[in-house]
């Protein structure tokens, strides 16, 4: 039975309630903050539990390293607390279940994870990708799962990223490079916090990335464009990895405007918001979102999940920004033709 | 390819196979001449499976609706189901099929083609030297970077030829390195193969294969994009043999983009016409519009029905000979002609001398001759030098 | 003794006319499950007036006719029961006009819904019909016959009840002008409101009554952009009631409700898809808060909730007509498919559903069922779906039975078989109320008197 590696007493310890705190939707002062986590940590109810918009924030807001959102998601299931309207979490339990079959290329010791995302299966061509491209997993065998944290359902992560971890170890695989942020979050983060022991060694794909330019160095030809980097709510789970969008910008010429919503204080995509709390909160939370780029100028939107460029692509273009996942961007810089145009 | 006999039943004759995505006109060309539904690709399944279960004879009239098809593959653009590339493989395994059980039985005009292949080398009853058009056109000699392939219409048809001649003056003043087999040169096959005649095709193919090999043939630049398709997708698995090979459309526009071509200026109005081989079987659709676009003076203008909706000519699967579906001002090169008309254009740009033969006959026909002019990209290149 | 091959030619050419059996084969099927019947003759007119000579000659000789569209009902209602001349009516392809000010388009009989559309939106793109999702060939008039329903009946009833105007050629040869046009020859805009209409005459019979050579269409406004939401549920139960809220709030086009068990993220739901149509964002944006709150509370209790529909996955929801329809048909690569959709109040929604269920597990089926809204929820369309294998009988067979058992359920419940087979009209001819059938008798006698007419349907005992 996985149990999750929370220590009160950290929480107890803590000065700045950070988590609560700085939470960008519930806007609470240390004091209430602190009661309504002592009535989480207790099993009590709490509105947090129910205003939650699952946006995974307070994973990298608290200093203490105690998970919090995922007591949050454990509580709400106990509880029976819906983040989200019931049969779309139906549909994603449905949707993601394991089928019995791999869907694999030639894979090598070294490999890239597409997850569950068939974007990728289009996007990793070009000399990005020399030499591993067709050494790849995808599909519900592989999934991550950590889509269940927006709906209280923790109960499926602990059933079935055990059986990934193992689908993937069974396959030889010594480095898995994850092209879905959350992927990495997963196996660096969510794993561990359930004490889920992650045998191969994962890289993020923008340390990928940006190793690969290097060695192409030579091939690049700056961008020179400004743009606004669309930071999503997996990325809580692994901010270490944040430096990778500068190093990466910097190699291939590329200015990121100085925007409000950047860092911890970054905005999501909010469909996941939408389906959760309703189209309210989640206009607004795009509206200021995209009024920033704007504000700030920027040229392009970088995005870094497909899932967030699917969802809020169309409208960031038309408010004028050219929307780009960033191993297009990568590409581009190397003069390759992006998959939308091959 | 699964075995089609197993797979035929599967066509829901949902009839998208008869229109191109935007639903403008009937895009099957058997089914615009004839209009029964028999004659779309869902009527050619639903009669093979019928033929294959016993239910129904085979009979001239069901041999003129299979060949009538000519495996234009607006079909297997259109079709929603998965099996959909498979579409036209199955009416040519068919086809072959038949010709094995019905023997003797199959179209006179296809057993004329065939036969005509096999005896003259080329399907136009020419008895004459394949090379008499190329005065002056160097043979092939090993270390040559590229054996100019002609084919037969270029070869034999006048239209072909002058299509011929030009091509290979563009190479010439290109400075590129090439020639030709002259009378050595094959029927390339490609008809042969869709007309479903298996061993036919086989010998072409080892014939023509052996041959290159013999000269160490590396690179092909074809005339006719069946020829193009032929050698690019069928010989390979039948000869094991591998050729990089090119349609002339395609080494024409790095020609001009190194500029090693300098067109001048040629004021025309040019509607381009998407042959079957290139476009929809081998996804060429650029190629040919950046070379027109790149002759000063040109207004390129697209027919409704372009690129992978491009209308058939009618010439494929040897239609160009057999000309099964001729005869009425529903004949799809008709159809095609009024079309290129309407766009107000000049000229009308094909870059297959099989499309070229089976449209300057439809001009004249529709008695637009003094009004649109049939010209292949090569010729509006080469005069506009 | 005529030589009716002869005299068919005479009417119309050689080139249009066969009684080769290949053409026989093919026109005495559908790719549903009604056995064939081969016609004598297949004959393509090019006019009304060719059609008429038809039609006198099937009288003097008695020879059974059925006129034939797309074929695409399904249900076997262009298969000539009794052999004869069967009038495929797509060499009839004009559009002949577009009146944009009264909005509607006069068709001739063979014209497609994708040419319909094709040309509306190359020369009138502020006008759009009514398309249903067969596939593209499906014939204006010959959807309107069937009373089928399309992406606008939710807001403007069946396809039929768009029509305008009709020219019939009678069964004894007499072409008729139904509507305003009877007076008018120009003006189509009405089939028969304010004077008796007699568009019910022909609007319904399968041809049994006459040969539609021209249709009036209304035309409706056409949207510069349609989008897509998506509501899922997973308790049938509330289905009427989601329906009734969101046609109140007047701002959706099409509604339709799916309830299948493949692909896996279906299973467990209900899919309520609603497409919104506007000429600007701001106008779709305002339709997309009031059709969320209309559905606030079911949302707050978690009963229901929006899927956001990503960008790739619209275009195949918007596409008109819907390729995915036809996929259905592939699901047991045997390229089958047929259904019963009987027309039903809303309320009756969770009884069919169990009833599909129940067959689904009777006869160990794969099915979809697919339900669209007519006009604002007076009642709806429920598709017992299912797809077959056609290369096997066995499975041909259990759906045949569990249509048929679909069909006595549907009468049972009230429900109105739409389409129906043969067999399906004997059983509301059964039920009927008898001076009700004894007017369809009347009326069929009276047209049709040597019942030459697609004979075999609505043939009362």
């Amino acid at each position: 039975m996985l149990e999750l590696n929370f220590d009160p007493a950290k929480c107890a310890a803590c000065e700045t309630q950070d988590c609560l705190v700085k939470c960008q939707y519930l806007h609470l002062d240390k004091d209430k903050a602190r009661t309504e986590m002592q009535k989480i940590i207790d099993g009590e109810d709490s509105f947090v539990l129910r205003d939650c918009v699952t946006c995974y924030a307070c994973e990298e807001y608290c200093k203490m390293g105690n998970h919090p959102f995922y007591l949050i998601v454990e509580r709400q299931e106990e509880k029976g607390i819906l983040p989200a309207p019931r049969p779309i979490a139906t549909m994603w339990v449905n949707q993601t279940g394991p089928r019995g079959r791999f869907t694999v290329g030639k894979v090598q010791e070294r490999a890239l994870s597409f997850c569950f995302i068939p974007q990728f299966l289009f996007m990793v061509t070009g000399k990005l990708f020399d030499g591993i491209a067709s050494s790849y997993i995808y599909g519900e065998e592989f999934f991550c799962n950590a889509v269940f944290l927006h709906y209280a359902k923790m109960s499926v992560i602990k059933d079935r990223l055990p059986k990934v971890i193992e689908n993937i170890k069974n396959l030889g695989i010594k480095e898995l490079i994850c092209l879905h942020d959350e992927c990495y979050g997963t196996f660096n983060s969510l794993a561990p916090a359930y004490g889920m022991e992650v045998p191969f060694k994962t890289t993020h794909y923008f340390e990928y990335l940006y190793n690969r330019l290097k060695e192409l160095k030579d091939e690049i030809k700056p961008l020179n464009v400004k743009v606004a980097y669309q930071r999503p709510c997996s990325n809580r789970l692994s901010p270490q990895t944040q430096h990778f969008v500068d190093d990466i910008f910097n190699l291939i010429g590329v200015h990121r405007v100085k925007r409000e919503y950047v860092g911890e204080n970054a905005l999501c995509c909010a469909e996941v918001i939408r389906m959760g709390q309703g189209y309210k909160i989640a206009d607004d939370v795009q509206k200021r979102n995209l009024d920033d780029m704007v504000n700030a100028g920027a040229e392009y939107c970088v995005f870094n999940c497909p899932f967030c460029q699917l969802n809020i692509g169309e409208k960031v273009a038309k408010r004028g920004i050219k929307p780009i996942h960033i191993i297009d961007l990568c590409k581009m810089a190397i003069g390759e033709k992006l998959a939308s145009e091959v | 390819m699964t075995d089609y006999t197993k797979q035929i039943h599967r066509c829901f004759r949902c009839g998208y196979c008869k229109f191109p995505s935007d639903y403008s006109d009937f895009n099957c060309p058997s089914y615009a001449r004839f209009r029964f539904d028999t004659y779309s690709t869902s009527g050619r399944l639903w009669l093979i499976y019928a033929w294959l279960k016993g239910e129904i004879e085979w009979s001239e009239h069901l041999a003129e609706i299979l060949y009538s098809c000519t495996a234009c593959k607006n079909c297997v653009e259109q079709c929603p189901m998965k099996f959909s590339s498979d579409i036209v493989d199955w009416i040519v395994a068919a086809r072959s099929d038949m010709m094995e059980k019905e023997k003797g039985r199959i179209p006179p005009a296809v057993t004329s083609f065939l036969e005509d292949v096999y005896r003259l080398g080329n399907p136009l009853k020419e008895r004459g030297k394949r090379d008499a058009w190329a005065d002056g056109i160097k043979r092939y000699q090993p270390g040559d970077e590229y054996l100019f392939y002609v084919g037969c219409l270029g070869s034999y048809d006048e239209y072909g030829q002058r299509m011929a001649r030009s091509v290979a003056r563009l190479l010439g003043e290109a400075g590129i390195s090439f020639g030709i087999l002259g009378n050595e040169e094959n029927c390339c096959g490609n008809e042969v193969y869709l007309l479903g005649e298996n061993e036919l095709f086989g010998m072409l193919v080892e014939k023509n294969v052996q041959k290159f090999k013999e000269l160490g043939v590396k690179k092909i630049v074809t005339l006719s994009p069946h020829a193009y398709n032929a050698i690019k997708n069928n010989y390979p698995p039948v000869s094991n043999a591998y050729f990089e090979v090119y349609h002339y459309t395609q080494l024409l526009r790095g020609l001009l983009r190194e500029n090693k071509i300098k067109p001048s200026q040629y004021k025309a109005k040019v509607t381009y016409h998407d042959p079957c081989f290139l476009g929809r079987y081998n996804q060429i659709y650029d190629e040919p519009r950046e070379i027109l676009q790149s002759i000063p003076g040109i207004e390129l203008v697209e027919m409704e029905r372009s690129r992978e909706n491009s209308f058939c000519c009618g010439g494929g699967s040897g239609n160009f000979v057999t000309d099964l579906l001729g005869g009425s001002k529903e004949s799809p090169s008709r159809i095609r002609v009024r079309e290129a008309y309407e766009t107000g254009a000049n000229i009308l740009a094909v870059a297959c001398p099989s499309c070229m033969t089976m449209l300057q006959d439809a001009v004249k026909v529709e008695e637009l001759e003094d009004k649109l002019a049939v010209k292949d990209i090569s010729q509006i290149a080469a005069e506009s030098l | 003794m005529t030589d009716i091959y002869k005299s068919l030619v005479e009417i119309i050419g050689e080139e249009h006319v066969s009684n080769q059996k290949e053409e026989r084969y093919f026109y005495g099927r559908d790719p549903g499950l009604t056995p064939p019947h081969e016609p004598d003759y297949v004959v393509m007119p090019e006019t009304s007036e060719e059609v008429q000579q038809i039609v006198k000659l099937a009288n003097r000789e008695k020879i059974p006719i059925v006129p034939k569209g797309g074929g695409l009902a399904l249900t076997g209602l262009v298969i000539p029961q009794k052999g004869g001349i069967v009038i495929d009516m797509k060499r009839m392809a004009k559009i002949l006009e577009v009146n944009e000010t009264s909005r509607y388009v006069i068709v001739e009989g063979g014209v497609t819904h994708g040419m319909l559309q094709n040309y509306l939106k190359k020369h009138h793109p502020k006008l759009r019909h009514s398309i249903p999702d067969s596939p593209a060939i499906a014939t204006v008039v010959g959807n309107a016959v069937i009373h089928g329903q399309g992406r606008l009946t939710q807001q403007y009833g069946f396809n039929s009840d768009m029509v305008s105007g009709l020219e019939v050629v009678l069964p004894t040869g007499e072409i008729c002008r139904i509507g305003s046009h009877s007076i008018s020859s120009q003006d189509w805009f009405s089939k028969g409101a304010p004077w008796p209409d007699l568009s019910g005459l022909f609007l319904g019979w399968f041809g049994t009554t006459g040969i539609i050579t021209k249709l009036g269409l209304r035309l409706y406004p056409c949207k510069k952009i349609r989008d897509v939401m998506v509501f899922l549920t997973d308790k049938i139960e509330l289905v009427p009631d989601i329906i009734l809220k969101l046609t109140h709030t007047e701002m959706t086009e099409d509604i339709v409700v799916n309830e299948q068990p493949l692909p896996p993220r279906f299973k467990g739901n209900i899919y309520i898809l609603i497409i919104i149509t506007g000429d600007s964002d701001e106008e779709l944006d305002f339709k997309r808060k009031i059709i969320w709150d209309a559905l606030w509370d079911l949302f707050e209790s978690r009963d229901g909730g929006f899927l956001s529909v990503p960008a790739d996955m619209k275009p195949p929801l918007l596409e008109m007509p819907s390729r995915d329809v036809v996929r259905f048909a592939d699901v047991r690569k045997g390229g089958g498919f047929e259904y019963s959709g009987p027309i039903i109040p809303l309320e009756k929604y969770p009884e069919f559903i169990a009833k599909q269920k129940e067959l689904v597990s009777k006869y160990n089926l794969s099915y979809a069922a697919t339900s669209r809204v007519i006009a604002g929820g007076h009642c709806m369309m429920y598709a017992f779906a299912f797809t077959f294998n056609r290369a096997d009988p066995d499975e041909m067979d259990r759906i045949r039975k569990a249509l048929r058992e679909a069909a006595q359920f549907t009468v049972a419940q009230g429900g109105m078989m739409w389409k129906p087979t043969i067999e399906e009209q004997e059983m509301i001819m059964e039920k009927m109320d008898p001076n009700t059938l004894k007017i369809m008798k009347k009326i069929k006698a009276l047209l049709d008197p040597n019942g030459i007419m697609n004979p075999g349907n609505w043939e009362a005992q």
